[in-house]
């Protein structure tokens, strides 16, 4: 099985005629996801690259039976692009979109807070169960299905790790990049909850990095409640304090979301903590056997 | 970004939070005058990015034009070290010069995002004037906490919570009440990341003041407040840093020897961690971003090579859906362009990465090919290490 995407998504894609929605669009649909629709104002009524395109989600809903949505829009614009989907009744919204202000976002969290809504990102490379769907910018081609449930706060460390795995002859559930950002939709905890629920994920890797506390939080769920083996890194344990590390939330301040932190919290509640971004695949093939 | 404690006050003044009179300057006649101007006694405070300035001996106190000229004379241009700014210290160009005032209590009031709770936190304590860290270590029970709705924003009774709480005579709690009121909304229309009025002063007369005040905005919101983005200080930055950030590159330079060039900021992290497991020391974070083509790669070279330090190059691209022999060549171009001189491993992982390795071997340069992370980390360490001992004999 699978967490928050299989074979019954239905897509929209929002900023569709943009450059980045256009190209991901059709890797998307080369991937075999269900791309039904496409939003961008104004330009409604016409059709991309075989996808009809909508004037507001909305609409693009209605006439689509679309249930999940996927954000390109550009940064000023995005936290509305969020809004409007959760309004329309999509159920799950994937903001790939980075750089949109603080403040922005947290009125969008909140206005999500009171709707059925699921957001994932923003600032993150999306959601893809392999061999059924996949939402997002993530190479397709370097996962493979199996039992393995992926979280991170990063992009192209998720695929070192998604290929670290694939490569063993492990394949994944689901994996999930939950974004970069200080405030995101689905956090860590969120994402674990799913996949101790997914009867098919046997494991989880779990990829954090420095800033906030959000993987301390979920140390002490996993503690209480998982039932499945996690694995864990850090990354960022050789960053200074005070210097944003190109994501907008990793960074240490005030001497608190240092990498050594984190990963005393996750073996204290009984994760396997490694140190090298190279050691992920195979913690998982020894908590596997 | 951040911005000097008198730009935080000129803000601030603006939404009506009340600061003590003042200007900057940058020489010493300037300071004087402005002494001259206020009159009394007054305060000289060295204006750089960095806490800890009274300690470090940046804030001091003159009771005439001619002592304020003498300070300003000493402190600007002088190197002021204090625990943040590192052993290195900085530069001071700049001083404020501001009334004194007769303090009576200090207090503290601070503004930052909870991202737990997704939502701005106003913390207020009757410990002022410490390092608020060592209070929420010590005595966490003295920091209060009021967490704010994005709707309707901070609310009065809130404010009165704070101002009861950190124990403020009842009747100048509507007082403080304006100047927290007041405080929020600056905070929120511009966007900030963080603020901090640290000493929240009382003077002997029972008026409020922001005696010190820092403000950092969110860089995503920038392009709102274009007024706000002109008041970056280049010289407290990185000549490096400024320079990588004209190419869209992001760069922060660090203290090793062996440079960085990754595709994608957590990966850029783990890079440097697996260099440091090998027995290295990362030179720098670099993250070139998703298109990394030959412009970038140059650019990004450019970079990491104009650190003296630099003895071996690591790069580390995860190509995904970029194919990696287009990669591959625009490593060629880029060393051939800038006529490489250091070692470089290369790293590649996605499609036709065979292709890709194919071109780095048969290019002629000095690059060498490594399968995985680890592989990449124990070659480039070595590689750093030998060019150093060659560079140490010779």
């Amino acid at each position: 099985m699978s967490i928050l995407v299989d074979k019954n998504i239905r897509l929209i894609v929002q900023g569709i005629t943009g450059r980045e929605g256009t190209f991901h669009t059709l890797q998307a649909k080369a991937y075999g996801t269900n791309v039904v629709g496409g939003v961008t104002p104004g330009k409604g009524g016409s059709v991309h690259e075989g996808i009809p395109v909508f004037n507001t989600v909305l609409e693009a809903r209605q006439k689509t039976g679309a249930n999940a949505s996927v954000i390109f829009v550009p940064p000023p614009f995005a936290a509305d692009a969020i809004m409007e989907a959760a309004d329309a009744g999509i159920e799950l919204v994937v903001c790939i979109t980075e750089g949109i202000p603080t403040f922005d976002m947290i009125k969008a969290y909140h206005y999500l807070s009171t709707r059925k809504t699921r957001l994932i990102g923003p600032n993150c490379p999306g959601i893809i169960s392999p061999g059924k769907c996949k939402i997002g910018i993530m190479p397709g081609s370097i996962h493979r299905e199996g039992r393995v449930g992926v979280i991170s706060r990063s992009g192209t460390l998720t695929y070192e790790a998604v290929g670290q795995l694939s490569s063993r002859g492990i394949g994944q559930s689901t994996c999930i990049g939950i974004g970069g950002d200080p405030i995101i939709g689905t956090n860590f905890v969120d994402a674990l909850r799913l996949f101790n629920e997914d009867t098919e994920t046997a494991a989880v890797v779990m990829i954090g990095e420095i800033g906030g506390n959000a993987e301390e939080v979920a140390a002490e769920y996993i503690q209480k409640n998982l039932r499945k083996p996690v694995v864990g890194f850090i990354a960022g344990q050789t960053a200074p304090p005070g210097r944003r590390m190109g994501h907008a939330g990793a960074i240490i301040s005030g001497g608190k979301g240092t990498a050594a932190d984190k990963m005393k919290a996750m073996t204290e509640a009984g994760l396997h903590v490694v140190k090298s971004p190279a050691e992920i695949g195979e913690a998982i093939a020894a908590v596997l056997k | 970004m951040k911005v000097h404690e008198y730009q935080a006050k000129v803000i601030l003044a603006k939404y009506n939070v009340k600061v003590p009179r003042g200007e900057v300057a940058y020489t010493k006649e300037e300071a004087r005058d402005i002494a001259k101007q206020l009159g009394g006694l007054v305060v000289v405070k060295a204006q750089i990015h960095a806490g800890g300035r009274g300690k470090g001996g940046g804030v001091k106190l003159a009771k005439s034009p001619e002592e304020t000229e003498d300070i300003a004379d000493k402190m600007l241009g002088s190197r002021l070290v204090t625990h943040q700014t590192g052993p290195e210290g900085r530069i001071v160009k700049r001083v404020l010069v501001e009334e004194g005032l007769r303090i009576k209590n200090e207090y503290y009031l601070g503004i930052v995002i909870d991202r737990a709770a997704s939502k701005p936190v106003f913390m207020a304590s009757r410990a002022g004037g410490m390092e608020i860290e060592k209070v929420a270590e010590e005595t966490p029970e003295l920091i209060l906490k009021e967490h704010i709705e994005s709707s309707p924003g901070l609310t009065p009774f809130q404010a009165r919570k704070l101002a009861f709480g950190m124990g403020l005579p009842p009747l100048l709690v509507n007082q403080a009440c304006g100047f927290l009121m007041a405080l929020y909304k600056a905070f929120e229309a511009t966007d900030a990341s963080l603020a901090e009025i640290n000493p929240f002063l009382l003077t002997e007369d029972e008026k409020f003041y922001a005696l010190d005040a820092k403000l950092n905005f969110d860089d995503n919101a920038l392009y709102r407040h274009p007024d706000i983005k002109e008041l970056r200080d280049l010289d407290e930055e990185e000549p490096l840093e400024i320079e990588a950030s004209k190419h869209g590159l992001n760069y922060i330079k660090l203290e090793g020897n062996v440079g960085c060039m990754v595709n994608g900021a957590g990966l850029a992290m783990a890079t440097m961690d697996i260099i440091k497991l090998a027995g290295g020391s990362p030179a720098n974070f670099l993250d070139v971003g998703g298109g990394a083509n030959a412009e970038q790669v140059k650019n990004a070279f450019t970079i990491i090579l104009s650190d003296p330090n630099v003895k071996a190059v690591l790069i580390n691209i995860f190509g995904g859906i970029m194919r990696c022999d287009i990669v591959a060549q625009g490593v060629v171009e880029a060393a051939k362009a800038i006529q490489l001189k250091v070692p470089v491993v290369v790293r590649l992982e996605g499609t036709n990465v065979e292709r890709g390795q194919e071109i780095l071997r048969t290019s002629g340069l000095r690059l060498t090919v490594a399968k995985g992370m680890k592989d990449a980390a124990e070659k480039v360490v070595t590689l750093a290490k030998e060019s150093k001992d060659r560079k140490t004999k010779g």
